[in-house]
């Protein structure tokens, strides 16, 4: 993950623009003389020695201790330096020590008391360590990472199965001593992840029962058969839609913020915090919001219902002159006690399992900022899926049951 | 070259409020080249936020300051990145970017700003990380795996990275262990002398105050009350400022140099 942040990042640097080796005031580009007389090597240095300027000076002598030199004694001269600083005396240092090993005596000229001083200093640091690369072959990087990813997965669900199984003991708990429970939190969720999504909710199933209204009518109508599209947009809405629509508005909207709550408040080391205090964040933080969105969600779910058999309706009263009074006639005719009941009675599973994934990536971020953006995209992304798969469950449960 | 001793940063008669609340009024402070000047005041005094608005992360509510001779708010965007090349900052938890390792957060200043080849940066990084006193793996490490410490010490290795003229510390030992917080006062020292930086430095560890500090200006009642060195300091009848250069911490501190 971070990995591909730094790429990012990496590209963004790359693609700024590159202003010319400058530090706001107009300076003269370093320059080295390299010259050797008699086996004796001198390196005269010359102009501003600051990293702005210092790159191609550095590649000079880079490419000269590459070589091997016919000489035995080396000076470095700095006398013609008006500035220098510590990537200077880097380069420097380095020079001389690499031309060291070669076995050449090296000595500096015109060295200021400063200069020396610095040029000690990073001389104490030594020859800096090889630079640490991991570099494997791509076949072992690729079956590496299909491993990690099966180890993974097996440890999330074990994680998530023991998660559900800790909830579920505090919830007991709650139950058998119920002063345990925190109504305010209780309350304040219920508003911010129920009624606060209350306007998007209603906006959206609205639009999407026009929307299958209409698309219904257009093809029912090839078939005579555009009376059947109240039947098409009462139960496609009341058995599925209304729910999936809700589910997956209040996981990007509610589950996400659970996660950076919880996430956010575990990297500043508030949880811990909680339990020396002798607080449960299992009492204060999770049961709250679990039974908030469990409570709340088959709510909106009904209302998204009506307010998907309301789009409908406009389309139909528009598109084929449907009375409101014989609409609703032809949507009790078309649906019974179960076709709502099979909405309904899903949503607070699916409640429960979007709280559930957002709390527990909550839990799982680590201390940097950045885990808490993967967390909550992570929870989004996984309740998604879930919500879809147990959804897909209950259609075959359902079927098996024949309602 | 710029002489030592010449005002490198001027803070002419600031305001500064959150709402009704008043933080700075007609605050006045000169910096000069080539000194290590020490803030201090308690807690509330706006000496984070004094630094904020001299780095021009916040806008004064009145007067301007200039650093360098320059009023940074009337420069155009470019000019002003350019001079902000001058100096380096750090923040009290490091401020490192989380995404990077801690060689690479040396390195961006250098990307962003110049030319050089990946063995240079990658040698000026490491030369950088162990003149801040990380060991050398330290550099390969992500700041989520780093103490508190080791954050602090890169994030001083990155403000450190294009040898900046002025730095800005803020509250630098905080956090540290006394041996840690000694070896960060040698290092300042030894930064002022060998590259003739200016150090700007907000903090309440009174042992770094008597190692490092030329002057020392206190802030209190909306303004700088009383700027001079630390033996101006123990003269002062000020109350505050006797109650903390006379407290026992401060005894201890000072009869410890």
């Amino acid at each position: 993950m971070s990995r591909l942040f730094t790429a990012e990042i990496g590209g963004i640097l790359a693609g700024a623009t590159q202003r010319s080796a400058g530090e706001g005031e107009a300076g003269e580009a370093a320059t080295c003389h390299i010259g050797i007389e008699s086996r004796l090597l001198r390196i005269e240095a010359s102009g501003e020695w600051r990293i702005a300027h210092l790159d191609p000076v550095d590649r000079r002598l880079r490419a000269l201790t590459a070589d091997s030199i016919a000489a035995h004694q080396a000076i470095i001269d700095l006398s013609g330096i008006s500035r220098f600083d510590t990537a200077a005396a880097t380069i420097l240092n380095r020079t001389a020590r690499l031309l060291e090993e070669k076995g050449i005596r090296v000595s500096f000229e015109g060295v200021s008391d400063s200069w020396q001083t610095l040029l000690d200093k990073i001389g104490e640091f030594g020859a800096p360590a090889p630079a640490y690369t991991h570099k494997h072959p791509l076949y072992l990087e690729i079956i590496g990472r299909i491993g990690e990813t099966t180890r993974a997965i097996g440890e999330e669900v074990t994680g998530m199965l023991g998660f559900i199984g800790s909830v579920l003991t505090g919830a007991a708990q709650t139950a058998l001593s119920p002063r345990r429970f925190r109504w305010v939190p209780f309350v304040h969720h219920m508003e911010k992840s129920g009624f606060d999504a209350l306007p998007l909710v209603c906006l959206l199933t609205f639009l999407i029962g026009a929307v299958v209204a209409q698309q219904g009518a257009v093809q029912l109508r090839t078939f005579g058969a555009e009376v059947f599209t109240v039947n098409l947009i009462a139960i496609v809405f009341l058995r599925e839609v209304g729910l999936l629509l809700t589910a997956i508005i209040v996981a990007g909207r509610s589950g996400s913020a659970f996660t950076a709550e919880i996430g956010s408040m575990k990297m500043r080391e508030e949880l811990d915090a909680m339990r020396t205090l002798g607080l449960d964040p299992m009492d204060m933080l999770i049961l709250p919001r679990v039974a908030a969105l469990t409570i709340t969600l088959p709510l909106l779910t009904f209302i998204a219902d009506i307010m998907g058999l309301l789009g409908g309706g406009v389309v139909v009263y528009f598109m084929l002159d449907m009375s409101p009074g014989v609409y609703l006639a032809r949507v009790q005719e078309a649906v019974d006690f179960w076709t709502i009941a099979v909405g309904l009675i899903k949503a607070p599973f699916m409640a429960s399992i979007i709280a559930l994934v957002g709390c527990r990536a909550g839990l799982s971020v680590t201390g940097s900022a950045e885990s808490v953006g993967a967390m909550t995209t992570r929870s989004v992304v996984r309740s998604i899926f879930l919500v879809i798969i147990l959804d897909a469950l209950f259609a075959m449960f359902f079927t098996a049951v024949g309602v | 070259m710029a002489k030592k001793g010449e005002p490198i940063i001027e803070v002419e008669g600031i305001d500064t409020r959150f709402g009704d609340h008043v933080i700075h009024e007609n605050l006045n402070l000169t910096v000069r080249r080539g000194e290590v000047i020490g803030i201090v005041g308690g807690s509330g005094t706006g000496k984070s936020v004094l630094l904020r608005t001299i780095l021009g992360l916040k806008k004064p509510d009145a007067g301007r300051v200039r650093v360098f001779g320059i009023d940074f708010s009337t420069l155009p965007e470019e000019e002003r990145r350019l001079h902000e090349q001058r100096w380096g900052v750090l923040f009290q938890d490091g401020a490192l970017f989380s995404a990077l390792t801690v060689a690479e957060n040396i390195q961006v200043p250098y990307r962003e700003h110049l030319n050089l080849s990946q063995e240079l940066m990658d040698e000026l990084a490491a030369m950088k990380i162990s003149m801040v006193g990380l060991r050398a793996t330290a550099g390969d490490l992500y700041p989520s795996e780093l103490s508190g410490g080791m954050r602090k010490r890169a994030g001083l290795a990155r403000a450190l990275a294009l040898d900046p003229e002025i730095l800005f510390l803020d509250e630098p030992t905080a956090g540290l262990d006394p041996i840690g917080a000694a070896a960060f006062d040698e290092l300042i020292n030894d930064l002022k002398e060998t590259m003739g930086l200016t150090v700007f430095l907000v903090t309440h560890d009174l042992d770094t105050l008597y190692a490092t500090c030329d002057r020392i200006a206190v802030l209190a009642e909306k303004h700088v009350i009383l700027i001079g060195t630390i033996e101006d300091m123990m003269r002062s009848d000020h109350p505050w400022i006797h109650e903390y250069f006379h407290g026992p911490r401060a005894r201890a501190a000072f009869s410890g140099k």
